[in-house]
């Protein structure tokens, strides 16, 4: 898919979690939320965009939240 | 048959606690204290003549039929305006009052045609039943003097007559218009003989304010307002008691036949979400089931150019099969899906995520409600653990303080409107937030005590400031926050929403609403009694739709406005079905009853029955696939009841995903805009052809019953079995009945639902199990179905899509009373009357700047497309505003929203784009295309139907 999209959503999914002043909180706000309700090719599209591609778009929360993401099998 | 369709008792039932006893013809009745004689002898069992009274109306005490005599009383009172009282005597039946009744009803037939013979209301006639009742014999004063039997004809309106020259005067169609449809359009013109019943200053129907929601057909006891498809067919005669397929409020209906031709719909007086009433879709827009454009037949085609190919039904499931084998074989398990659809039924649509998720192997389903309410989902089972309203519609009698917000219920939810209107006559109070000047601000009789004309994106800014000002100003609940909510998360959101950010003050200049009309309306909210909030698309179709629903549990919870009648946070539902067709499994996250496909328990019941080992990952959202599609990872769809190439967002966008599938399947009654980009079509069937179940707002199940056999041969469930079957998995069911056991068997929200139990009680609001056997109007009573309801912060994130000097205005969008969502069965009825194409409105100070005029065309350009429609100044909308409707597919509305979504769910945007608005001379290019285009698919369709072919 194209990542551009995938960036977009995952910051948007972020500016609602950034609120959370635990960092670790946020982290674990968005990356659950991409983990319930993403489909896993669009999660491993991400997480290969974030580590090959440098994530380039991606917000600070965006980021750690990719880099907590378990990598699906599919 | 009767035109009321219920056992009429002549006057409303009154509430009350207190009852009286009295005698009436020497049979004792006990009534609640208020309930009038003429009811208490309706329940009695006795009948007393009338032709004013009815039950959905109050007393109006003109005809003079209805009168008895009552031991220590004077004279003959009026049994409809008299109270019963305890110890009274009461007798409905004397020599006296036989006189009296028939000299009155000889004064009636003296001004009224004897034409019974030939009258269409022949047989359904109250005046002429009671002429029998009274033994009227000979009308003593005949037709030589001044009469009304020459009175013109009233046929302006397409669906049904006025013909003065049967009119009694009796009122019940004036106050059917007032008091049950709440818009005054009718009145008595005129004193004493020369009284008539007028439409507005003396209008024809169709030019008055009359909305043809047909109340006062309804009401009328004469053929003076009757449906002229009665006149045309004569009466029906059989009935079927079924449930509407517009929108989301569910009114049940009477369908009424003659052979296989439904004559009438006749809302049913006791179906529990409407009560007797109906707007002018589900009354009389029914015509489209049998219009012409009706696709009969399956129909094949190897490439979306080539003409279509009408097949058996066999050799259209034998191909659609192969060719998601084909697909699935050479993209992977995972390049196929499907969209259930909300306009279907609960069976219906938990068959298609059946189908996807155990023969397809994946989880990519979705439905419409992706587009509409999705949101609602996410914020309502966040907070307070259930995604749905949590009241019945009943529960407005009880509001002291009504917030509309995103919602157009007078154009979107008729027949609610008509229930709210009546509650802010009896006084409650109204807010609206809304950047329209929608009806329910200043109508008749009915006025806004805030209208907060907010801008549009600016939800979540303004119900944080209403927030921020109950809890800073000490107006909240505390004592039920602390019994109800989580003390943690609380803290957190009193922490954020004190801050002086949050307050109107500072948030004026975001949201454009004046600081002292947002703390006014948040006092009100607060202290006003119960407080309920009501909420639409305008709510949800926004890149913080989600955030605005938690935002709205935030304020409910901490009002403590939840749990009882009265109060509560009502999401008004969009489509017929689309609260079912989201507890049906219909998300690529959820198995039905909203649980989570990662949860093994529940997975493994599901496997256990459907016997079929179920992917735990969720799969592609509807825009997900879309863009899938253009990345060449999604090539092939199967579409029940769905027409994503209009309702769904930027439009090229979705056309363009479409062209690239290589096997995609639209089963619908027409050839709607995604149709044209099939390879497979499956004829549809209409809501009258079939059997089953619809959810409304209210999480209602009410039963939908077949009237007629279905067109295609096949109801929408059969023809996903074939489907099924032909994939290599089976499924057997002979009945949609036993889809709905199978149902409650796989989820606790429905265990004590049955047809059988849908029969006996009419409908049933779920949770409906062990421990709520009748069901659940009322959700959250002592507890929350998560436990404690949880406090979220709802951070104000202005949303990306931003006016610019290229794109200075935003557009917003919307619906009209007439015509339904994209219009594919309204476009196709005598509701064009009203409305036969999408105009955008333009504030008058906006026009003028740029040199435009109702009427003309302008084109309207924004970051996705291009579109051209006439233009309509009108200060409804407010400067740097424009709003259009989406029910035609030449308007191209979508061609202009953006792929902008709520962040949660991705439902789209719709209510904010940046735009341009220009005057222009001639179509957009895209209309260009469109034109073209749908002219070759109709040329396409057309080879179909030929029976020779080279």
């Amino acid at each position: 898919m194209n990542p551009s999209q995938l960036v977009k959503m995952v910051n948007d999914i972020s500016n609602f979690f950034v609120s959370e002043e635990d960092e670790n909180e946020a982290i674990a706000g968005v990356s659950g939320h991409i983990t319930r309700f993403w489909d896993p090719r669009m999660r491993k599209e991400i997480i290969e965009y974030l580590i090959n591609d440098g994530g380039e778009g991606l917000s600070t929360l965006s980021r750690a939240a990719i880099a907590v993401l378990e990598k699906p099998r599919a | 048959m009767s035109k009321t369709v219920w056992k009429d008792l002549g006057t409303p039932e009154i509430k009350s606690g207190n009852f009286v006893d009295l005698l009436v013809d020497g049979v004792p009745v006990s009534v609640p204290e208020g309930t009038s004689v003429l009811r208490a002898a309706s329940l009695a069992g006795l009948s007393i003549p009338k032709l004013c009274a009815t039950e959905s109306l109050e007393a109006f005490g003109s005809c003079r039929l209805c009168l008895v005599e009552i031991e220590g009383k004077r004279g003959y009172p009026a049994s409809c305006t008299t109270p019963a009282e305890s110890g009274m005597v009461v007798r409905t039946q004397t020599e006296k009052l036989a006189k009296l009744r028939r000299e009155v009803m000889e004064l009636y037939i003296s001004d009224h045609p004897l034409d019974c013979l030939t009258c269409s209301a022949n047989g359904d006639c109250e005046l002429q039943d009671v002429a029998g009742a009274v033994g009227l014999r000979e009308v003593r004063y005949g037709f030589e003097g001044e009469n009304h039997l020459e009175a013109a004809k009233d046929e302006s309106n397409p669906y049904f007559t006025f013909d003065a020259s049967k009119c009694i005067v009796c009122s019940r169609c004036v106050r059917a218009c007032e008091e049950t449809q709440g818009t005054f359009a009718l009145t008595i013109d005129g004193r004493g003989f020369g009284s008539t019943v007028s439409a507005g200053q003396k209008e024809s129907f169709l030019d008055s304010e009359c909305v043809s929601c047909g109340a006062c057909v309804a009401a009328c006891p004469t053929a003076t307002l009757m449906e002229k498809s009665v006149i045309e067919q004569g009466q029906p005669d059989r009935s079927v008691i079924t449930t509407c397929a517009y929108c989301g409020v569910g009114c049940s209906f009477k369908a009424e036949v003659k052979g296989n031709d439904v004559v009438r719909m006749v809302p049913d007086f006791n179906g529990k979400a409407n009560h007797g009433h109906s707007c002018v879709k589900g009354r009389f827009a029914f015509g489209y089931a049998t219009h012409k454009d009706r696709i009969t037949k399956p129909m094949i085609r190897k490439k979306i150019t080539d003409a279509w190919r009408e097949v058996t039904w066999e050799e259209a499931m034998s191909y659609a099969a192969s060719e998601f084998k084909r697909v699935q074989e050479r993209y992977g398990r995972g390049s196929i899906g499907g969209i259930t659809s909300s306009r279907c039924t609960n069976e219906e649509t938990y068959l298609v995520q059946k189908l996807i998720r155990a023969a397809f192997g994946n989880n990519n389903v979705d439905t419409c409600a992706r587009v509409c309410h999705s949101p609602t989902g996410y914020g309502l089972k966040t907070t307070i653990g259930e995604s749905a309203g949590t009241q019945d519609f009943d529960s407005v009698e009880d509001a002291d303080v009504v917030i509309v917000i995103g919602a157009n219920p007078t154009d979107g939810h008729p027949v609610f409107a008509s229930r709210l209107k009546k509650r802010l006559r009896e006084g409650a109070k109204l807010i609206v937030a809304d950047p329209r000047k929608i009806d329910l601000v200043d109508g008749p009789h009915v006025k806004a005590n805030y209208h907060l004309k907010l801008l549009p994106g600016t939800n979540v800014a303004l119900i944080n400031t209403i927030a921020h000002v109950i809890y800073t100003e000490g107006l909240h609940d505390q004592a039920f926050v602390t019994e109800r909510c989580e003390e943690v998360n609380f803290k957190k959101w009193v922490a954020f929403i004190s801050q002086e950010r949050n307050s109107p003050e500072e948030m004026e200049a975001v949201t454009g609403v004046p600081a002292g009309d947002l703390r006014g309306a948040a006092r009100l909210y607060a202290t006003g009694g119960n407080a309920a909030i009501y909420y639409g698309l305008g709510v949800t179709e926004h890149s913080q739709g989600s955030t605005m629903v938690l935002g709205i549990a935030n304020l409910a919870m901490l009002t403590g406005n939840i749990g009882r009648s009265g109060v509560g946070i009502n999401p008004l539902r969009g489509q017929n079905n689309v609260q079912g067709a989201c507890d049906m499994g219909s998300f690529p996250h959820e198995l039905p009853g909203y649980r989570h496909v990662s949860d093994t328990v529940t997975r493994e019941m599901f496997e256990r029955e459907w016997n079929v080992s179920l992917d735990s990952e969720p799969g592609l959202r509807i825009p997900n696939m879309l863009d899938a599609a253009h990345s060449d990872e999604f090539k092939g769809i199967y579409i029940q009841g769905e027409d994503i190439a209009q309702s769904d967002p930027n439009t090229q966008h979705v056309t363009s995903a479409l062209e690239s599938m290589e096997c995609v399947v639209v089963q619908d009654i027409f050839l709607n805009e995604t149709a044209k980009f099939a390879h497979i079509f499956l004829p549809g069937a209409s809501f009258l052809e079939k059997d089953g179940t619809f959810t409304n707002a209210e999480r209602r199940i009410s039963r939908i019953r077949k009237v007629m056999e279905p067109l295609g041969g096949k109801a929408d469930w059969e023809a996903t079995i074939m489907l099924s079957e032909a994939l290599g998995y089976p499924m057997d069911y002979k009945h949609p009945s036993e889809i709905m056991d199978e149902i409650a068997r796989l989820t606790p929200t429905f265990t004590g639902v049955n047809y059988q139990k849908l029969d006996e009680d009419g409908s049933i609001q779920w949770p409906c199990n062990q421990a709520a056997p009748n069901g659940t109007p009322i959700m959250h009573i002592s507890e929350f179905v998560r436990g404690k309801g949880r406090f979220v912060i709802t951070e104000y994130v202005p949303t990306s899509e931003r006016t610019t000097r290229k794109y200075p205005l935003i557009l917003t969008t919307g619906r009209i009373l007439s015509q339904y969502n994209v219009g594919a069965q309204t476009r196709r009825t005598d509701n064009v009357v009203w409305f036969d194409e999408d105009r955008l409105e333009i504030h008058p100070s906006d026009a003028e700047l740029r040199g435009v005029k109702t009427g003309e065309w302008v084109g309207i350009r924004s970051r996705s497309g291009e579109t051209v429609l006439r233009a309509h100044v009108t200060d409804k909308v407010q400067p740097g505003v424009v709003y259009t409707t989406f029910h035609f597919p030449e308007s191209g509305a979508n061609v202009i929203t953006t792929d902008n979504s709520d962040w949660a769910t991705n439902c789209p945007e719709f209510k904010v784009t940046a735009v341009q608005v220009e005057p222009v001379t001639q179509p957009a290019q895209w209309q260009k295309k469109f034109e073209q285009f749908n002219k070759q698919q109709l040329e396409l369709l057309a080879k179909a139907a030929e029976p020779e072919r080279v």
